[in-house]
């Protein structure tokens, strides 16, 4: 007999459940530890609610009607239910406040291999810190809660939201051409946006500039000699980067052109990477507008991670499986070169 | 250059292949026996695999591959098109070649007029039936322009469809019109030129900034 469930759910049998219990509590350790509280929200929410927080960029996956009429909509994330829950059950508390979660939440994507249409999401809020400490203190809690799965090869790709429209703002691009030029950058179609900056009447030295900048991507040398007005956004990225530990500086891409397709990002943006899985584990970056939508105005900052997506790379780093090639650190290559160099002149 | 052994390649058999085969090697890359040996898949010496068009951004977007080379075609029928979701991959280069029109095309009228069947067809049964490989583009290009459309998807010649009663319209490929002239149809409209484009795997676009970008300045160099 078929019994089928709906597209992008699926069931977790004990071996699975396991192990993914056993990345949650290595996760919810770290997480308390740093004096983050565990919190549950419902899992249905008034889509009216949840339409202050940009919900119709992530697609709801689900709506459906209570009895009164009124239209409920399957959560998408945590971000907006905790920034309603500050506004209303902590309207009179003193910032900053930490709260962490393990939650399901309901996207309508296209089901595939770690991006399911029902996910479980662990993640952190950390309202009323403003940058650069609270995006330091996100970034330093995402590596020691990722160092606890025992995850080794991941990396924080980072960026800031507001840099693009910085550059474009200082580089005379008109108003109405900048939201289709962000939307050909948050989709990285350097070939649209090539054509569409072509197209704004700009200077060819402007075009390359704003072509070139959001495709620097590497160290902190990423963020120095950047021949454009984005002064701001940089000057932040450096303080973060200023005050993170070796360890997890290390662990940090910057990337001038990364946009997280979710409108609610104003500043630091970032991304989790591993090499064992084509996208991204997970990701966060500030609010710093969000909560004085809800009607407490607080800067804030968090992030959330898929956590079958970072099961799939747990085990992908286990099983040293890997089709994919790795990337060579470049003094290993120019060494080998020497060597083969060296071997072919003794012969 | 080592990007043979950094880089896995997604490269499309079929009408793009002979000038990708010129690019790999232009990069550094010994083609000689992806050249010459048309039934091996994996080329693992110089990070190769081969596939046919529509595959390479599966391949991509999954992390099979790092880069990827396929038509606009391609990426346009897998892109988010009327609420559909598209592929996730990042478009980073127009190659230039493999140059082809998309086109809705039908067939000439009867007699000395050259009446458009689709027109016909629209104004007297209110939808007309469309024949092609591209279905998204085609329903999305009917909508876009306000017509009532039937989106038959065909996998081979979409030729056929008009001459044998099928469809009264197609929308398909065309790089020279020679194969169009030929079965008595006429292009009516363009809807968009594709050429060939270079993709990446977002996750590997930034751990291997550096060999990908490596990539982009020769091609830049060159083109």
């Amino acid at each position: 007999m078929i019994h089928p469930i709906p597209s992008g759910t699926r069931d977790v049998l004990p071996e699975e459940a396991q192990e993914l219990r056993r990345i949650t509590d290595s996760l919810r350790g770290v997480l308390t530890d740093h004096r983050y509280g565990e919190i549950y929200t419902p899992a249905l929410e008034y889509e009216s609610v949840l339409a202050r927080g940009d919900i119709a960029e992530v697609r709801p996956a689900y709506r459906l009607f209570d009895e009164s009429g009124a239209v409920l909509v399957l959560r998408t994330d945590m971000t907006i239910p905790i920034a309603r829950v500050v506004a209303t059950r902590y309207a009179g508390a003193e910032a900053p406040l930490r709260f962490c979660y393990f939650a399901h939440c309901y996207r309508g994507v296209r089901p595939q291999r770690g991006q399911q249409r029902e996910l479980l999401q662990a993640g952190i809020e950390l309202i009323g810190a403003p940058a650069p400490e609270g995006t330091v203190e996100a970034l330093t809690v995402l590596c020691r809660a990722l160092d606890a799965t025992g995850l080794q090869r991941y990396r924080v790709g980072l960026g800031d939201a507001s840099l693009y429209p910085e550059l474009m703002s200082g580089m005379g691009v008109p108003q109405e051409s900048q939201p289709g030029l962000l939307d050909a950058l948050a989709r990285r179609n350097f070939v649209e946006l090539d054509l569409l900056l072509s197209g704004a009447g700009l200077e060819q030295e402007a075009v390359e500039i704003l072509l070139g900048v959001p495709q620097r991507r590497g160290g902190p040398e990423v963020l120095g000699d950047v021949p454009a007005p984005a002064e701001a956004a940089l000057a932040g990225l450096r303080m973060v980067h200023e005050r993170l530990e070796p360890d997890v500086a290390e662990r940090v891409i910057f990337d001038l052109g990364l946009v997280r397709n979710i409108g609610y990002y104003t500043g630091a943006v970032f991304e989790v990477y591993d090499p064992t899985l084509g996208a991204p584990i997970g990701g966060g970056g500030r609010y710093d507008d969000l909560l004085g939508r809800f009607g407490r105005s607080l800067p804030a900052v968090g992030f959330a991670l898929g956590l079958d997506r970072l099961h799939i790379a747990l085990a992908g780093e286990e099983r040293g499986e890997r089709p994919r090639r790795e990337a060579e650190p470049a003094a290993e290559d120019a060494a080998e070169e020497a060597r083969a160099a060296e071997v072919q002149g003794t012969a | 250059m080592s990007l043979g052994k950094e880089l896995t390649i997604a490269v499309p058999r079929g009408i793009l292949f002979k000038e990708t085969v010129t690019l790999l090697g232009r990069l550094g890359l010994d083609t000689v026996e992806l050249a010459s040996n048309d039934r091996k898949l994996l080329f693992e010496d110089i990070g190769v695999i081969t596939m046919r068009p529509s595959d390479v951004p599966t391949y991509v977007e999954a992390g099979a591959a790092d880069l990827g080379i396929t038509g606009r075609d391609v990426l346009l029928e897998q892109s988010q098109l009327d609420g559909q979701l598209g592929r996730e991959v990042y478009e980073l280069l127009d190659l230039g070649y493999g140059r082809a029109t998309m086109v809705l095309a039908t067939a000439r009228g009867d007699g000395g007029e050259d009446v458009d069947p689709a027109l016909l067809t629209l104004r007297r049964l209110g939808v007309v039936r469309v024949a092609t490989k591209y279905p998204r583009i085609a329903a999305h290009h009917m909508e876009e322009t306000g017509r009532q459309a039937e989106i038959v998807e065909v996998k081979g010649s979409t030729e056929l469809a008009p001459l044998a009663g099928l469809a009264e319209a197609i929308v398909d490929l065309t790089a020279t019109g020679t194969t169009l002239r030929e079965n008595n149809l006429v292009v009516r409209e363009e809807i968009a030129v594709c050429t060939a484009r270079l993709i990446a795997n977002p996750v590997s676009h930034k751990l291997k900034a550096k060999a990908i970008d490596e990539v982009m300045e020769r091609l830049r160099k060159d083109s």
